[in-house]
């Protein structure tokens, strides 16, 4: 290495992998529903096609994790969004496709895509 | 393509590695890989987490949940429960102190949220056999901003002095100064050494040993560094060969250091060169002695000499040589890149920063602690060390090891730094701390250190040689029971002679033990020599067993298991010991289930 200019560069991308292990409340954190229900509806490609979004996008502070599942059954395979200082978001049957919206939207932009939450899902249903 | 989203960080440091745990990172990586998961969970080989007692320590990001007592056989659980599933597993979430509470997170923990880690920061944080991972965690970003700004060298060795800190290694004196005699001092031929103290002989110290191990790019870096600051030309660590798993790292990171061009000829492409050699210690407490450790790495018998001259102007081979310990190493990239008036933020007036202790004895969670200056005793022992186990009660701490002294229970609310450590007849030390218990006798604890320094002795001047070893033998008199009043007054006034007169603080320091304790614990000096009576019960000779004839039901069980045969009686009768017979062992104390046996 000949520079501080090569430093850096080895810097900005080790210090990617290692916002993982960071454990300040500033990160914003996605929770795929792995429970034996969710990955039966298919929730292994949509934790895939978030993590493949967030490095494609080079986003920093966001943290892609694994959860239990929650109850609702029926709705998975389910993705909770938490940004700090919000509440909670619950997207429901998400596939792989609904993802690059979601993380442009919400994780990006901060505006919730309201049509993928399990609200407007249980309007529709009893629309149904 | 991997894609990263989760990593397992199994502490790879002495203590966990002692309880299989490089075994539990194998079982990781063929689990994930059993479960396809290889590509998304990343295994990391850690540093020390600090919580040696609760080892074999896992960690999982980004989830926080920390493991505690993790075995082989636990890891496909943890693998399909959590890395699968998301669902923690909660029977091995680390269990803090004796209430048995959970917590999730281990910077929630009590153990944590006491400590600021400055020196650990990166232990347990990173891989610390991967160069790149030091880099991401701020690694060589001093070293690179001062040969990119061409930065002048009294300008950094400005900074550590108004960061204010002080040797890390017990002595406590300024390194800014030590860097500015070093720095000012002229060498015959421009040769000047950079050398770092990695000895850590205290009994029951293990600070350097885990900073080496979890962190030891920040070592180079910082010699590096202090070697621009003071015109080094040539580095040595001189470490314990007892540190196996620090010296490997040690060479795996002087290897990868060279590769990346930190550490050599042009460094970072300029005109600055610096390189770092290991030197391997045999095992002398002595070396850990500045002249000693000086004159082992020449190639010499490890033996003092007098002081002047100072290493500073004259050290290795006779050239200007600055001399840091471990931690001390540890402060200065931190110094370098927060603000040296951030660190003089910390701490109190004389000692600024923090200090790592390694807590042991008589404790809970024995483990690694780091601190700010000032923090009270009683802080670290109950709080952070989650209190004395078995309800016993808090006796007395020693700090500074065989150089130290205790710090008796009414004085549990003294702040620790430097100063305050002096004013109580103890010291700093390098950072042992050992709690001891109602059931530890003080006579013996200064025994027990003496008969340390007596082992350790270089021999090279008579007062340590001869009056250390005179010394414990007027403490086994003491200890067997044939102790006098006049006795005490012997020791005291040999104390005083070994401190003045001894060459190096090997000597100099060894009476710290006795007279702290007989300052403290006078009374239990008396009780022995007086009473013939250890007031603990520890001393072999001035205990004696008895069977108390009202509880005794007369089971037998004790005349079963006494190796000596000195317990005899009738089933169902109350039992007797032939104290003549009796070797005081304690087996029917600790079998009698009608708590019959007295201990006196």
């Amino acid at each position: 290495m000949k520079s501080l200019e090569e430093l850096k560069a080895i810097r900005e991308q080790m210090k990617k992998q290692l916002d993982v292990r960071d454990q300040s409340d500033n990160n914003i954190r996605v929770a795929v529903g792995m429970a034996t229900c969710g990955i039966a509806a298919g929730a292994k490609p949509v934790l895939t096609a978030f993590l493949q979004e967030v490095d494609r996008r080079n986003l920093r502070g966001i943290s892609v994790t694994q959860t239990g599942c929650i109850g609702v059954c029926r709705l998975e395979p389910i993705v909770e969004v938490y940004v700090p200082g919000q509440e909670k978001v619950t997207y429901v049957k998400v596939q792989p496709e609904m993802v690059p919206t979601i993380v442009t939207e919400h994780l990006v932009n901060r505006q919730v895509v309201t049509k993928f939450t399990i609200g407007a899902a249980e309007r529709e249903e009893e629309k149904a | 393509m991997k894609l990263i989203r989760t990593h397992v960080m199994v502490c790879c440091g002495t203590g966990c590695t002692s309880s299989e745990s490089p075994k539990i990172a194998d079982a990781f990586e063929t689990e994930l890989k059993r479960a396809e998961l290889q590509d998304e969970v990343k295994v990391v080989r850690t540093g020390c987490f600090g919580l040696c007692a609760a080892g074999p320590i896992v960690m999982i990001f980004p989830d926080g949940a920390c493991y505690s007592r993790v075995t082989a056989a636990d890891v496909p659980e943890i693998v399909r429960e959590h890395l699968v599933k998301g669902r923690i597993v909660d029977r091995l979430l680390h269990l803090e102190g004796d209430e048995g509470s959970t917590a999730t997170s281990l910077s929630d923990t009590q153990f944590y949220k006491h400590q600021t880690r400055i020196a650990l920061r990166n232990c347990g944080v990173i891989d610390p056999e991967s160069i790149d991972e030091y880099i991401g965690a701020d690694g060589y970003l001093a070293l690179g901003n001062i040969i990119e700004n061409h930065t002048d060298p009294q300008a950094i060795v400005d900074a550590i002095k108004t960061s204010g800190l002080r040797g890390r290694g017990g002595a406590g004196f300024s390194t800014g100064m030590k860097w500015q005699f070093t720095k000012d001092a002229q060498s015959p031929d421009g040769v000047k050494y950079v050398c770092c103290n990695a000895d850590e002989g205290d009994p029951g110290a293990f600070m350097d040993r885990s900073v080496l191990e979890g962190d030891p790019f920040s070592i180079l870096e910082a010699m590096t560094i202090a070697a621009y600051a003071v015109g080094g030309t040539q580095g040595y660590i001189y470490v314990r060969a007892e540190y196996p798993i620090a010296v490997k790292r040690l060479q795996t990171a002087i290897g990868q250091a060279r590769e990346y061009g930190l550490l050599g000829e042009h460094i970072l492409g300029s005109d600055f060169s610096f390189d770092i050699e290991l030197r391997l210690g045999a095992g002398a407490f002595v070396c850990g002695e500045e002249t000693a450790l000086m004159t082992s790495i020449e190639g010499h018998r490890g033996e003092p000499r007098p002081r002047p001259p100072f290493p500073a102007v004259k050290g290795l081979w006779q050239r200007p040589t600055l001399l840091n310990n471990v931690e001390t190493y540890a402060n200065i990239t931190w110094i370098l890149n927060h603000g040296a008036d951030q660190y003089a933020a910390i701490g109190t007036e004389g000692s600024k920063g923090t200090k790592v202790f390694a807590l042991g004895g008589k404790i809970v969670n024995t483990g690694l602690v780091e601190i700010p200056m000032g923090t009270t005793l009683r802080t670290i022992v109950e709080d952070i060390g989650g209190g004395v186990p078995h309800g016993k009660k808090f006796k007395a701490a020693q700090t500074g090891g065989p150089s130290g002294g205790c710090i008796p229970a009414e004085l549990i609310d003294t702040p620790i730094d430097y100063d305050s450590l002096t004013a109580i007849g103890s010291m700093m030390g390098s950072g042992g701390l050992i709690v001891m218990d109602e059931d530890n006798c003080m006579v013996d604890i200064a025994k027990f250190f003496l008969s340390f320094i007596v082992d350790e002795s270089c021999g090279k001047c008579t007062p340590c040689r001869i009056g250390t070893k005179r010394l414990y033998d007027l403490l086994c008199k003491i200890t067997d029971g044939n102790g006098t009043l006049e006795d005490i007054d012997t020791i005291e006034e040999l104390c005083y002679h070994l401190k003045e007169s001894s060459l190096c603080a090997l000597g100099q320091s060894a009476p710290n033990p006795v007279l702290s304790t007989l300052k403290y614990f006078r009374e239990e000096y008396i009780a022995h020599v007086v009473e013939k009576r250890c007031p603990a019960g520890v001393c072999k000779n001035l205990v004696s067993y008895h069977i108390i004839p009202d509880k005794c039901k007369g089971c037998t069980l004790c005349a079963k298991n006494c190796p000596a045969d000195a317990i005899t009686g009738a089933i169902r009768a109350p039992h007797t010991i032939d104290p003549n017979k009796c070797i005081k062992c304690g087996v029917c104390l600790s079998n009698c289930r009608f708590d019959a046996i007295a201990k006196i």
